[in-house]
Formats: C-alpha cells, sequence, structure tokens
C-alpha cells in the first residue's frame, strides 16, 4: 500500500518538477550569458496559457496529427515513473527494467517522427529523418550503457542497480565509460547543444522544433511537457545508477523519503547546472558531425563491456 | 491420430489444389478455393494448438506407403513440428483469409489458384516429415509451388528474373541438404529421423555448414539473402506475405531440427559461426531495407533483417548447449521461437497492407503514393500497429522477443570461450543498432505511404479495401497485440519445446502475480507488457480527459503553417529516398559505397539540375558475380560438347564407365 | 593486494586505451598532439602508480623521462614543426573515421582475448596491464596505417612506443637501463624523423608520404 502511495508521489513528482528543470536550466544559461533570462516558472506559465488555447491544426492533419501528443506524452510519463527518483520499490519498477524504459522512450520518439511527417510540409520531414538518424546510434550506444550496468550490477532492473551502486561503490573503468556515453546519449535524445538547439528557429539547423512546427495550443503543451519530463527522465537515469546516494530504501519510513526527495532535487539541479555548464561551453555542431559524436558514445559503451572483462569481477 | 488429422489437413489443401484447377474460369472459384484453404489451415492449427497445450506430445509416427517403397514416408508430430504448424497455419489462414477478398482483383487466377493450395501443404508437410526423403521432397514440392507464385506475373521481365534467381539459389539450397543429410545418414541409408538420432553423425561441422548453407539460403541468411528481396515481392501480396513470414520460418524449422535434434551435441564454434552471421544479417538487412522505396521490397528486407535475429537466439541457444549451460540455452531458445512466431505475425499484417494500398492504387512505390490514411483509415491503423510491433516498441510482441533475445546475450559472461564473451556482447550492440534502424525504416514505410499529402492522383483517389482483408489485418494485429501484453503464456507454450530440444525450460509464467515475464529472477530482470499498456493507456486517457475537460477542446483548421513558406504542391514533401539520405550517408558509404553526383547546369543554361545516387550491393559484386561469370564462361566452353559426332559421344561414355570401374575397384 | 590500488590502476591503463582510441578520433593536427600529450601525462601517472604499488623506486625515474619528453618536449617540438612547416591543419585519412574506429575496437577486443587467454595463470594485475598494453600498441600501428600525414604517422609511432613501456611496466622487474635506453632511442627516432620531415617537405611541398611512393615509381 505505501508502495503504492511512493509510486503516485513519484508520477506526480516527475511532472511538478519536470517544467521546474526546464525553467532552472534557462535561467541559468541566461545568467551564464549575461542575461537576465526568464523567471524560474516560466515554463509554467506557457504550459498553462498553451493549453487554454485553442488548437489550430492543419487542413489535412489526420487522427494520429491530434492523438498523437498525448501518445507520446503518455509513455515519456510511464517511462519517468518507473525510474526511481527519491525512492525504490515503486511498485510498478518491475514492470519494465532499463532496457524497457529506453524502448518506451523509443516508442515516444517512434509517434514525434511520424507526426512530423503527417502534415506533409518540408521541414517536418526533415526534423524527423534527421531524428531518426541520430536515434539510429543514441539508441544501440544506450544499450551498450545498459548491458556495461546490467553486466557490472548482475540486473538491468533500476532498483537492484542501484542497490548494488550503494553497496559496493568502487571505482570502475567501465562505470566511468558508460558514464560519459550516457551523458552524450542524453544531450543528444534531448536535443541540446551540440546535437541540436532547443531555442533555435534557423529552418535548416533545427531538428525536433522542425517535427513539432505544426502544433499548437493544448498539443502543443503535451509535446513541450513531454520533452521536459525526458530531459527529467535522463537526468534521473543519470541519478539512479551513478549517484543513488540518499535514496529512501524500500519501506523507509517518513524522514528516509524527505532525504530522498531533499537528495533529489540537489542532484537535480547540479545535473541542470552541469548541462549548462556544458552547452554554454560548446558550440553546435554540423549535422553530419553528430553522428560522430554519437559514434563516441557507442564506442564508449562497447569499450565499457570489453573492459569489464579484464576487471577483477570475471 | 493428431498426424492422421493433419495430414487429412494437407489432404484437403491439395484437393483445393486440384480443384483450383478445375474451376479457374469460374467467376466465385478463388473466393471458394481461398475459403477451403482457410477452415484446412484453421482445422490443423487447432490439432497443433491443442496438442502442444495437452503436452501430450510427441504423438506416434505414421507410416504413409508412398514416395521410395523401401522407405515409404514417415510422418511424425512433436512439440517443434506442433510449434511450427501453429506458425505455418497461423499464417495460411490469415493469409487466405485476406485473399477470399484480395484474390478477387487477380488478373490471371489460373496462374495463382491451383499452387497457392499447393504451397501451404508444402509447408506443412515439411513441418510433419519424420525422415529425409519425405523431408526434402516436401522441401523441393514448398520451393516449386512459391517459385511457380513468384512467376504468376511473368508477364514482368522483373519478375522473371527474379523467378530465375529463386529457382537457382533453391535449388542449391536444396543440393546442400541433401548432402547434409547423405553425411547425417551415413553409408547405412538411414534415412528415417529416429534412426539418424541414433547414431552418431560423421563430420557433424559439415553437416552444421551445409545445413547452414541450405536452410540459411531458403532464410535468406545474409550472403544467400539476393533472391529473397527479389522473389517475394513479385508474388501476389498475399503470397508473398506467406513467403516472408511463414516459408522463412519453415526454413528456421529445418534448421532448428537438424542442428537442435538430429546432429546430436552442439560444438562451440558452430554458434561462432551462426552468431556472426547472423549479427551481419541484421544489419546489412535493415540498412539494405532503409534504402528501398519499392513497399514491398522493404518489407522483404526486412525479413532478412528478422531472420538475423532469430539466428542471434539460436546461436546463442547453442553456445550455452555446447557448454552445458541448460536454462540460459532454454531462454535464448525461447527468445528466437517467440520471434518466429511474432515476425510470423506483424511481417503478414504488413504484407496485407501493402496488398490493400497495392490494390487501392496500383502502385508499390512508395514515391508515388502518400496522404491515404485519410482514405484508408483501416488499412493504415493496421499497418501502423504492424510497424509499432516490428519496430520492437513495447507494449508490443516485437520488444518482448527482442527483450528476451537482450536478456540471453546478457548471460553471456558466464560462457567459458573468451571468442564467445567477446564477440556475443558485439553481436548485442548490432542487434541493438538493427533495432533502431528498424524503427526508423517504419517512420519511413508508414510516414511516406500513409501520412503527408498524396503525390499521386492515384493516391488521392485511393479507397478502403474489402472487409474480408481488413478483418485478416484487425485479427493480426490484435494478436500482435495479445502477443504483446500477454508474452507469459507464449513463452509456457513454448515450454515443451525447449524441453525437448536443450533439455530445460525457462520458468513458468504464467504463475507469476500479473501475468509479468522474468527470464531468470525477478531481482534480475522482468518485464510485464499487460502493465505497461495499461499504464499507458491509462495515463493517455486521463491526460486527454483532464485537458478536455478543464482547459480547451476546441479546434480550428487551418492552412499548414511550414515556417511561413507554405507550398501548396506535394513534390516538396520529404520523400522516402530523402527520408533515408542521412543514413544513407552515414552509413552507407561503407556498407554500400553509396555515392551523390550533383549535376548542376551553370547560370543561364536552362536544363534542370541532377542528383543522382548511386547504392552498391557489394554483397553480388563479391559473391555473385564471379560465380556467374565463371558459370557463364565454363557454359560457353562446354558448348562444345554439343556438336560433336557419335562416335566422340560414344567415346565420353565409354571412357567415363572405365574411369568409374577404376575407382570401384581401387577404392574398395 | 588492495582493491582500490588495482582499479586505480586499472582505470589509468584502461584511460591509455581510451586516449589512444582518441588519438584515432581526432581530425584536427593540433588537437592531436594535445591529445597525444595527454596520453603521455597519462602514461607517466600510470607508471608512476606502478612504481607505487610494486614498490620500485625506479619506476619514477621511467615515469619523469615519459613526462618530460613526451608530454612536453615531443608535443612542442612537433607544434613548432606543423608551424614552421605550415603543414595542413586537417589530417588526411586513408579510410574514414568510422571504420577506423571499428578496426580500433575489434583490435581491443582481440589484444583482451589473446593476452587473457596467453597470461591465465599470471598475477591479474600485470594480465591486463599486459592486455591494454598491446591495445594501445595495435592502436598505434592501425593509426600508423591510417594516415596519410606524416605528422599523424610520427604520433601513431610515438603512441606505439607508450604501449611498449606499459608493457614493460606491468611485467615486474624490467631494468631501468634498458627503459632508459628505450626513451633515448625514442628520441633520436624522433630527432631522425624530424630532419626527415624537413627534407620531405623542401623536396616535394608536402608531408603527405604519398608523394614519396609517387617518388618511387608506386602506385597506390
Amino acid at each position: 500500500m505505501r508502495d503504492l502511495a511512493v509510486q503516485g508521489a513519484q508520477m506526480l513528482l516527475v511532472l511538478v518538477l519536470a517544467p521546474l528543470l526546464l525553467g532552472f536550466t534557462r535561467k541559468v544559461k541566461a545568467r551564464m550569458l549575461r542575461r537576465r533570462g526568464p523567471p524560474v516558472l516560466q515554463p509554467y506559465r506557457d504550459l498553462l496559457r498553451l493549453i487554454r488555447k485553442e488548437a489550430v491544426i492543419a487542413d489535412n492533419a489526420s487522427w494520429l496529427f491530434r492523438s498523437g501528443p498525448y501518445m507520446i506524452f503518455a509513455a515519456t510519463w510511464v517511462a519517468a515513473a518507473l525510474v526511481p527518483t527519491f525512492a525504490t520499490g515503486l511498485t510498478f519498477s518491475w514492470a519494465a527494467d532499463l532496457i524497457a524504459i529506453t524502448a518506451l522512450l523509443g516508442s515516444a520518439r517512434f509517434f514525434l517522427a511520424l507526426v512530423g511527417m503527417d502534415v506533409g510540409t518540408s521541414f517536418g520531414g526533415i526534423g524527423s529523418s534527421r531524428e531518426m538518424m541520430f536515434a539510429s546510434l543514441a539508441e544501440p550506444a544506450m544499450i551498450m550503457i545498459v548491458f556495461t550496468v546490467a553486466l557490472v550490477a548482475g540486473s538491468t532492473q533500476l532498483s537492484s542497480i542501484a542497490h548494488y551502486t550503494l553497496t559496493n561503490a568502487s571505482l570502475r573503468v567501465s562505470l566511468g565509460l558508460a558514464l560519459v556515453a550516457l551523458i552524450i546519449v542524453a544531450i543528444a535524445e534531448n536535443a541540446r547543444i551540440p546535437v541540436d538547439n532547443p531555442a533555435t528557429h534557423l529552418e535548416l539547423t533545427m531538428v525536433h522544433e522542425a517535427m513539432v512546427l505544426e502544433y499548437s495550443g493544448r498539443h502543443l503543451a503535451m509535446i513541450e511537457l513531454a520533452a521536459a519530463v525526458k530531459l527529467l527522465v535522463y537526468v534521473s537515469l543519470i541519478a539512479c545508477i551513478f549517484f543513488p546516494w540518499g535514496l529512501a530504501p524500500p519501506n523507509g519510513d517518513l524522514a528516509a523519503y524527505a532525504t530522498g526527495a531533499a537528495a533529489y532535487l540537489v542532484k537535480l539541479f547540479v545535473g541542470g547546472f552541469l548541462l549548462v555548464l556544458f552547452e554554454t561551453s560548446i558550440a553546435k555542431m554540423r549535422v553530419f558531425r553528430v553522428p560522430d559524436f554519437l559514434g563516441i558514445a557507442l564506442m564508449l559503451g562497447l569499450l565499457g563491456t570489453l573492459l569489464l572483462f579484464v576487471s577483477r569481477s570475471f | 491420430m493428431p498426424v492422421a488429422m493433419a495430414l487429412t489437413g494437407v489432404a484437403v489443401l491439395l484437393g483445393a489444389g486440384l480443384l483450383g484447377i478445375a474451376l479457374q474460369r469460374l467467376p466465385g472459384a478463388s473466393r471458394l478455393v481461398y475459403l477451403i484453404c482457410f477452415v484446412a489451415c484453421l482445422a490443423i492449427l487447432g490439432v497443433a494448438c491443442a496438442e502442444l497445450l495437452a503436452g501430450t506430445l510427441p504423438a506416434p509416427a505414421m507410416r504413409l506407403p508412398v514416395g521410395l517403397p523401401w522407405i515409404g514416408a514417415h510422418y511424425r508430430m512433436d512439440a517443434l513440428s506442433a510449434f511450427f504448424l501453429v506458425v505455418v497455419n497461423l499464417g495460411g489462414a490469415g493469409a487466405s483469409l485476406f485473399a477470399i477478398g484480395y484474390g478477387q482483383h487477380e488478373k490471371a487466377p489460373g496462374r495463382v489458384l491451383p499452387f497457392y493450395p499447393a504451397f501451404l501443404g508444402g509447408m506443412n508437410l515439411v513441418v510433419l516429415a519424420d525422415d529425409a526423403f519425405a523431408f526434402l521432397v516436401a522441401w523441393e514440392f514448398m520451393s516449386l509451388s512459391s517459385w511457380a507464385l513468384v512467376m504468376a506475373h511473368h508477364t514482368d521481365p522483373e519478375n522473371r528474373r527474379a523467378g530465375y534467381i529463386y529457382i537457382v539459389m533453391a535449388s542449391f539450397g536444396t543440393l546442400t541438404l541433401l548432402l547434409a543429410f547423405g553425411l547425417l545418414a551415413g553409408s547405412g541409408g538411414g534415412y528415417a529421423f529416429s534412426e539418424i538420432r541414433s547414431a552418431p553423425a560423421a563430420l557433424p561441422g559439415v553437416v552444421l555448414i551445409l545445413v547452414l548453407i541450405g536452410t540459411g539460403s531458403k532464410a535468406g541468411l545474409v550472403p544467400l539473402h539476393v533472391w529473397l528481396p527479389l522473389a517475394h515481392p513479385a508474388a501476389p501480396s498475399h503470397v508473398s506475405a506467406l513467403m516472408s513470414g511463414v516459408m522463412t520460418k519453415v526454413a528456421v524449422y529445418g534448421f532448428v531440427r537438424v542442428v537442435f535434434d538430429l546432429l546430436g551435441p552442439a560444438t562451440w564454434w558452430w554458434s561462432i559461426l551462426v552468431i556472426g552471421l547472423a549479427g551481419i544479417t541484421c544489419v546489412l538487412g535493415v540498412l539494405s531495407a532503409l534504402m528501398q522505396h519499392d513497399l514491398k521490397r522493404l518489407l522483404a528486407y526486412h525479413t532478412v533483417e528478422n531472420i538475423g535475429i532469430i539466428f542471434i537466439g539460436l546461436g546463442l541457444a547453442l553456445a550455452f548447449s555446447a557448454h552445458g549451460m541448460q536454462a540460459p540455452a532454454a531462454l535464448a531458445l525461447t527468445a528466437a521461437l517467440l520471434h518466429v512466431f511474432n515476425h510470423c505475425l506483424f511481417k503478414s499484417l504488413l504484407f496485407f497492407g501493402a496488398g490493400a494500398v497495392l490494390n487501392a492504387t496500383g502502385e508499390r512505390d512508395m514515391e508515388h503514393l502518400g496522404g491515404l490514411i485519410h482514405n484508408m483509415p483501416l488499412t493504415a491503423f493496421a499497418f501502423l500497429t504492424g510497424c509499432t510491433a516490428i519496430s520492437a516498441l513495447p507494449p508490443l510482441n516485437g520488444f518482448v522477443s527482442e527483450w528476451l533475445t537482450f536478456q540471453a546475450i546478457l548471460l553471456s559472461p558466464a560462457l567459458p570461450s573468451w571468442g564467445l564473451k567477446i564477440i556475443v556482447p558485439a553481436v548485442g550492440a548490432m542487434l541493438a543498432l538493427s533495432a533502431a534502424l528498424a524503427a526508423a525504416c517504419f517512420v519511413k514505410a508508414f510516414g511516406v505511404t500513409f501520412l503527408g499529402r498524396p503525390r499521386t492522383p492515384v493516391a488521392a483517389d485511393a479507397h478502403e479495401t474489402d472487409r474480408a482483408s481488413i478483418a485478416a489485418m484487425f485479427a493480426f494485429a490484435l494478436l500482435c497485440l495479445l502477443a504483446g501484453i500477454l508474452p507469459g503464456l507464449f513463452i509456457d507454450g513454448l515450454a515443451p519445446v525447449t524441453q525437448a530440444l536443450v533439455g530445460a525450460r525457462m520458468p513458468a509464467q504464467t504463475a507469476l502475480p500479473w501475468l509479468s515475464i522474468v527470464p531468470i529472477a525477478e531481482s534480475r530482470s522482468s518485464y510485464n507488457g499487460l502493465l505497461v499498456f495499461a499504464f499507458i493507456a491509462f495515463s493517455t486517457l486521463l491526460t486527454v480527459e483532464i485537458i478536455h475537460r478543464f482547459a480547451s477542446r476546441a479546434v480550428r483548421r487551418g492552412p499548414a503553417w511550414d515556417c511561413g513558406f507554405p507550398d501548396p504542391s506535394p513534390a516538396t514533401q520529404y520523400t522516402a529516398d530523402s527520408f533515408a539520405q542521412p543514413i544513407r550517408r552515414v552509413f552507407g558509404a561503407v556498407v554500400f559505397r553509396a555515392s551523390e553526383r550533383v549535376d548542376m547546369p551553370p547560370p543561364g543554361d536552362a536544363r534542370p539540375a541532377h542528383l543522382s545516387v548511386i547504392v552498391r550491393d557489394l554483397v553480388w559484386e563479391a559473391f555473385y558475380a564471379p560465380i556467374a561469370s565463371l558459370v557463364a564462361g565454363s557454359a560457353e566452353r562446354l558448348n562444345r560438347l554439343q556438336f560433336l559426332t557419335i562416335r566422340q559421344y560414344l567415346s565420353l561414355v565409354f571412357v567415363a564407365l572405365v574411369s568409374l570401374l577404376l575407382v570401384v575397384s581401387i577404392w574398395s | 593486494m588492495n582493491g582500490a590500488w588495482f582499479d586505480i590502476a586499472h582505470m589509468l591503463a584502461g584511460g591509455l586505451v581510451l586516449l589512444s582510441l582518441m588519438l584515432l578520433y581526432q581530425d584536427r593536427m593540433f588537437a592531436l598532439l594535445n591529445v597525444f600529450a595527454l596520453h603521455a601525462v597519462l602514461l607517466s601517472a600510470s607508471v608512476a602508480w606502478q612504481a607505487q604499488i610494486q614498490g620500485a623506486p625506479h619506476l619514477y625515474i621511467t615515469a619523469l623521462i615519459a613526462l618530460a619528453l613526451k608530454a612536453v618536449v615531443i608535443p612542442v617540438a612537433l607544434r613548432r614543426i606543423v608551424v614552421r612547416l605550415g603543414i595542413h591543419r586537417t589530417i588526411e585519412t586513408v579510410v574514414g573515421i568510422g571504420p577506423t574506429m571499428l578496426a580500433g575496437m575489434g583490435l581491443v577486443a582481440l589484444s583482451m582475448v589473446v593476452m587473457l587467454k596467453a597470461t591465465a595463470q599470471a598475477d591479474p594485475l600485470a594480465r591486463e596491464d599486459l592486455a591494454f598494453a598491446l591495445s594501445v600498441v595495435l592502436l598505434g600501428l592501425l593509426m600508423m596505417v591510417t594516415r596519410r600525414n606524416a605528422v599523424s604517422q610520427v604520433i601513431g609511432f610515438m603512441s606505439l612506443e607508450n604501449g611498449l613501456i606499459l608493457a614493460a611496466t606491468g611485467a615486474k622487474g624490467m631494468p631501468l637501463v634498458v627503459e632508459i635506453s628505450i626513451a633515448f632511442s625514442v628520441l633520436i627516432a624522433f630527432i631522425v624523423i624530424g630532419v626527415f620531415l624537413f627534407r620531405i617537405r623542401e623536396r616535394f611541398d608536402s608531408v603527405d608520404v604519398s608523394a614519396l611512393d609517387a617518388f618511387r615509381g608506386e602506385r597506390r
């Protein structure tokens, strides 16, 4: 029963915190560029405004165009609900392991790429085709990261992995490589600089924005919220796999949950800050440099798996 | 008893073929023949399902007095053949149901109707056969009847070429199988499977290679896949579905039957061979699929990829069982067989969809389609389900089998051989790469065909297909969903098969709470498709409800925004080729030596600019072109034999006879 | 042996392999030199760590030599050569980056299998050091094979030599004299190559070694 409550709390928490993380990164980025930047709570206001507006839809949009945003959001939200953020022992955490979470995010991307092609404009096509090209490298990289982590921890379940990291903290080359690879994948998947620029509307450089160009109103709000949740998922994944300290154990008391939540907030803000620091110190890449960048992640993941065999546990 | 019932079903099918010859001129003939096929397949399916679930297998063998007089033909149904009977007849029933509607539009029913039931019957006989002779005869029967179906539309020269390459490859495959069974039977000539099983095989490694070539050429393993993307799309769509969804599985059956059942204990290097080839097959198959803009050919190339996934599972099972690790072997084998079942479902579904599109527009080329979701909403929905399933996305069925394969790969560090330890994760990376590329491939297939704006008038005037076809597509879509959310049932159904082949089974899944699946232990990994599906459905509905109730539900239609530059011409949309361009640039430069040449006229010149893309098939150039030129060259030289005198012919015969006698006298 | 000590040795050696792969990945001359300097720094750290855990003080000298020569002198000198000769700043490759990286991964896997098989009974630290060292050597060779530019070939050679040092320190009991002589022979090799570079440049206006093939009448 308590697990169920924790699960519910987690679902609400990710939903509430996702725009906050986005607002925080935007604010910090603006401050780093010596701008004042929008208020931290601006993403909430944007979302509220968007869902109240009427949706303008292209004449030839199909049912897929209208239902797509909800499916994309739901798949991302479910993925977020399965990653332990402040407590392990979620009721549904055994419903899907790390591979399934990756695949759920893949489902969201599949539908996002499809709705990008629905209206039949050239920008939608360019966005979808490039997104799938990035995904074709980011997904295997992610799977190799999963391999590395799962071979170290002996499990693909996030709760077990977090438990393993907590009890067997040690320096492992493979885990280091996996961490770097996961960061690269996270940057690419969330359309951040240097892979994509979330703030751009320069036609030939945008990827994510090109796919959602035809959306407005509540549909756009759903997609924006899904993007925010996705960023949160990746930060939570990194926190859960590599820095699980502070996670409340299953059936913990209230103090443990409070500590877990506080630790999670700290992790989020540190993660957001580091992301912004990285983004401001690097320039956006040409589209056809991105495969090289993602290739590094794939290579690191593979190398991590290989190096496991010469380390001491095997 | 079940064998007799299944054989009766096959006899009904063969009878339907004769009926097809007799009635081909009558208007209702195709409907009648396909209906008979549908019922017969359902009946065999029912028998096989009942036997598989009841656990009474293997059923006693039957000997029919046909074929070689001193052998006869043995037929038997054990768990493995029952499972493959389920796959064959499920695919067959679906294709027949689809064809009840689709077959109406066939211009030359006389070229399809006799061969279609024969093809189905042949596949059933391969699976039921219990001696090498019956197996090979049924195999060749299956090959020839499908060849006749490939040649159904023989007026198209491309189809004739496809048929030619197919018949050459099929004969070659049968030849290697013949040699393999020869080695298995040994000098004693015990061709019944029971005798082969009890006697140790001579040269098991050679047998494995021969069987890998023989069944791999039918299944489409690289580099033996060249005929597949030519022949499968050339046939009528319901036959394409059968060839891709079912016949390749019969080839997998042949491999499993010989290697896991007849050949005896495995050796570890076999698995390296199988896994390596399978990994290459995966990546090359899906990359080739991405380069296509013919919808049916794209699907056919994609079959090659899925065969790779299946063979990865089989190779892993070989590796584990060679080292005596039975539980992981059972996991890997279950993953492979479950993928056999799943691929039969969604590949048939997708070919049905392609057939419906072909029917409605007369086009297979995606560059001439687009926007079909508006006029063909039901087909579009079913096709989308198939696309999602084949891209291995949860909560549908393709994901489950790939997930199980990944779980089997994650057990590979326990293998004692160093080569396998390193190769298996690398193949895992290839599998992940091909899964991601498959998603890209089906975004392309669905997006270009069904979404966007119609590119030609025929696409704009498309109409929804007939009811039987829709029923077949929706039945398979539903099965895809069921197999995705209740995988435990299907895994438990496979338990007798793995028990018989590798001596272990996966833990019972249906007893677990909430119907989740747990390959080894819950702390290690678990997946619950039902819960994920319920979760997604619930949160979608909740979000829609909340937003519609508390925010806005107003909708206004307007012209597309397109960043302020809307273009009325549908030619400005992304095409299939332009969608694949980034991936072609990243992977194609290595795999296909792909290159682009832009011919840009200078200012003032009125001729249009031209972009040409050159994609080369390196497999063809490296393997087949040399063989073809060698054969042509030697044929040229042997041609002289046609112009000899009678005396010279006689002396040839004489020399051959004497040298044979010499060999015999020296040999023994 | 202490677990954490082992872990750190493992990290350092693994880092060397990673940096060797990064050397393959670079497509700009100066970035290549920087990564190479980092490679040498990591090598000297790794050697120093081995000195610490093996209790072999003479290895400190090896570490110092590596740091001074390879992390400072050679990169600086190479940089000056590049500037003075006005060498083209991007690196021409024979094979694309992607296939090279794949080949590199394959070589790493190969060296692990070979070494772990061959040295099944050895001390785990020496064992994995040898596995990593062989990978670094093979990657250095790969780099020399796949690059056209003479400067990057020099870098490949130097990184190969780093691998040899790693192997030497992992296998205990390499006499100091040998190491010092290796270090100096590398320096001399470097000087020879430097002179050689100037001569090629003078004669052919390029350091692309394919110019040499053309001169010898070979066809690529």
